[in-house]
């Protein structure tokens, strides 16, 4: 048999190690994508080809980068900001307590890349937003283990950002790198897939996330009951009167919990309170959600499985939101999360709005928008993106804004950096969203 | 479904990837703050001011009562807008002192809809409308300020004496409180 790998070492010292994977790629099925041709360029593809991005190396990033690894995909990326915190090591099973300190993504890295000959995994100690479309775009999937919702929604953003559409609006898929997206709380966890701009974004289904367990100032303040009433009083009120590290709430720093816990029990303790314990401290400030080992290793397995039919279509993806949970018996149920039709980040899909040149002058634009039979605005506010920095062209309502924009209306838009290819947002009372238009000149000035 | 990589082998590795330039798509929540902006409108007695333009984020709201016993003050609230608007509210804080049962001395407002009762439907408007409320009816039962409180329930013309000492700049008990009139 004539391995595509045959001029790898390892292969040749285990000629059998992929014989679990060939099974499914060398061999057709009634699961298999349409379209799918059993052959072992597949499973070089995976080997050599294909490149994925693992975002988090904690809980979930520990069990993914395992899985992905010997699944035989060899060339993945991760990138995590954190670093290595003894009470990780339960289930974070790439670290051991030498590691604690060190960057987790650096560590995971080191433990795959030699425990799994051949498998290159880079690692980033960084945070996503260090990162720009160049840096994403070399991937073919992306995978994410995160525990924060702002985290999940910037890289969905970024990926809805990549897409580039054709003149008649549709999706250039070629610029679509699918989002694979795990989640866990406790005995409960979700898997979905995402394909930015065709299936259902993070943003579109927003409101599955709860929201943040918050009191009302006045309880917490004067007729707290609960110990988690005494410490978001000490967290929110008396931190930033007394200020006693000269700084922000470091909930990693123990001489920070310490403070509050001393505080907290004294407040509780005025209102006979029962219940203030370190953890609880720790819990509240850090707003800590109990992870369980078992949970992260199913929603990673699951996770895993749907990158490797996304780079394979071995088989047909999920469809596309599992939810798993495991408090009473096993549970899980799929289901397809659907497209929100006004979903401020994915269903703003540029239009185009064709002008003259870059001659016109702002006040052109905005009659232009006013005027325009499929348009026909009332009053609308203008405001514009330059390297990822937002500027106001102009905003009518806004008294202090106006004052200070009206000169732009008689400067033309290249005076005001606008290129062709460049994007407005647009946002006016006749419409629910503001609206992003890519501005295409007729001819050049 | 489409099959992703039929185009597998022309596509990554740097080569023949489409060069969109650098513009980066604004967020989601600038998208939303401005056309909160934009729609905004703001009740005579209330004013935003932007020091920077560009940053439509952060910017302070003033209001000045023109009824009630606030009337004839000046207060300013910060308004800063997070990255995960309008999934959460945007922080707000009195930064005029003032004595007032709802708000406390370092300028934390108690107001249902900036914490518990926030809502992403809400917009900036009705926080503006929630905080111009609070000025006419200030709120004896939840109070943040509870001395404020307990004498707004218990003696409202001494209430209003303090209100307006306060206002004039002054002491109310030991706290001693800015001027803040028009």
């Amino acid at each position: 048999m004539d391995s595509p790998m045959s001029e790898n070492n390892e292969d040749q010292q285990y000629p059998r190690r992929w014989n679990h994977i060939r099974k499914i790629l060398e061999r057709a099925g009634p699961f298999c994508h349409p379209n799918y041709e059993a052959s072992p360029e597949v499973l070089n593809f995976v080997m050599t080809s294909c490149k994925i991005l693992v975002i988090g190396a904690g809980g979930l990033g520990c069990e993914l980068l395992k899985d992905l690894a010997l699944m035989g995909f060899q060339k993945i990326d991760v990138i995590d900001m954190d670093t290595i915190d003894l009470s990780n090591l339960n289930r974070q099973f790439l670290f051991r307590r030498k590691d604690i300190g060190q960057s987790k993504a650096e560590v995971a890295a080191n433990f795959i890349n030699s425990r799994i000959p051949g498998c290159k995994v880079t690692p980033h100690f960084n945070r996503i937003q260090d990162f720009d479309e160049d840096f994403y775009r070399q991937f073919h999937i992306v995978v994410c283990g995160l525990d924060s919702i702002v985290a999940r929604r910037w890289i969905n953003g970024m990926l809805l950002s990549m897409l580039s559409y054709e003149e008649n609006g549709e999706l250039d898929q070629s610029t679509l790198i699918p989002m694979i997206d795990g989640g866990t709380e406790g005995f409960k966890g979700n898997a979905r897939v995402i394909l930015p701009g065709m299936s259902a974004c993070v943003d579109c289904t927003l409101d599955l996330y709860p929201p943040q367990v918050t009191y009302p100032l006045c309880t917490i303040a004067n007729t707290p009951r609960l110990p988690e009433h005494c410490i978001e009083y000490v967290k929110l009120i008396q931190w930033p009167k007394e200020n006693p590290f000269d700084c922000a709430i470091d909930g990693d720093d123990p001489h920070h919990t310490n403070w509050i816990y001393e505080k907290s029990q004294d407040r509780a303790n005025q209102f006979n309170i029962p219940g203030i314990t370190y953890r609880l401290v720790q819990g509240v400030i850090k707003n800590i959600i109990p992870a369980v080992a078992s949970t992260n290793a199913i929603i990673a397995a699951a996770c895993a499985t749907e990158v490797f039919k996304m780079a394979t279509s071995c088989c047909l993806p999920l469809k596309n939101y599992m939810v798993f949970n495991d408090l009473d018996g096993i549970y899980t149920y799929t289901y397809e999360a659907e497209k929100k039709e006004d979903c401020l980040a994915c269903s703003n899909v540029p239009k185009i709005l064709e002008i003259e040149n870059d001659n016109l002058k702002l006040q052109q634009l905005i009659d232009i928008l006013c005027e325009n039979e499929s348009y026909q605005m009332k009053n609308p506010g203008l405001t514009t993106v330059h390297d990822g920095k937002t500027f106001t062209l102009y905003i009518p309502t806004v008294k202090s804004i106006e004052e200070r924009t009206r000169e732009n209306l008689k400067k033309t838009l290249s005076d005001l950096g606008l290129k062709n290819g460049s994007e407005i947002l647009v946002a006016d009372i006749t419409n629910p969203n503001t609206l992003i238009f890519s501005l295409k000149f007729k001819s050049h000035s | 479904m489409i099959k992703l990589f039929s185009l597998k082998q022309q596509k990554k590795d740097g080569e023949a990837t489409p060069k969109v330039g650098n513009q980066k798509k604004a967020s989601a929540a600038h998208l939303r703050i401005t056309k909160d902006l934009n729609e905004l409108n703001l009740p005579k007695t209330c004013n935003t001011e932007f020091s920077d333009p560009d940053d439509l984020l952060n910017f302070k709201l003033i209001i000045c009562p023109d009824e009630g016993f606030y009337r004839g003050g000046k207060f300013t609230f910060s308004f800063k807008v997070g990255p995960n608007y309008p999934h959460e509210p945007p922080k707000v804080k009195c930064e005029t002192q003032v004595y007032h049962p709802n708000i406390d001395l370092e300028g934390n407002v108690c107001l249902n809809i900036l914490r518990e009762d926030w809502k992403p439907v809400l917009t900036v408007n009705s926080i503006v409308y929630g905080l111009q409320y609070l000025f006419l009816e200030p709120n004896p039962e939840d109070p943040l300020n509870k001395e404020a409180a307990e004498v707004l329930q218990n003696n409202r013309r001494l209430f209003e004496q303090n209100v307006q000492k306060a206002m004039r700049g002054g002491h109310v008990g030991s706290v001693f409180f800015e001027r803040c009139l028009k």
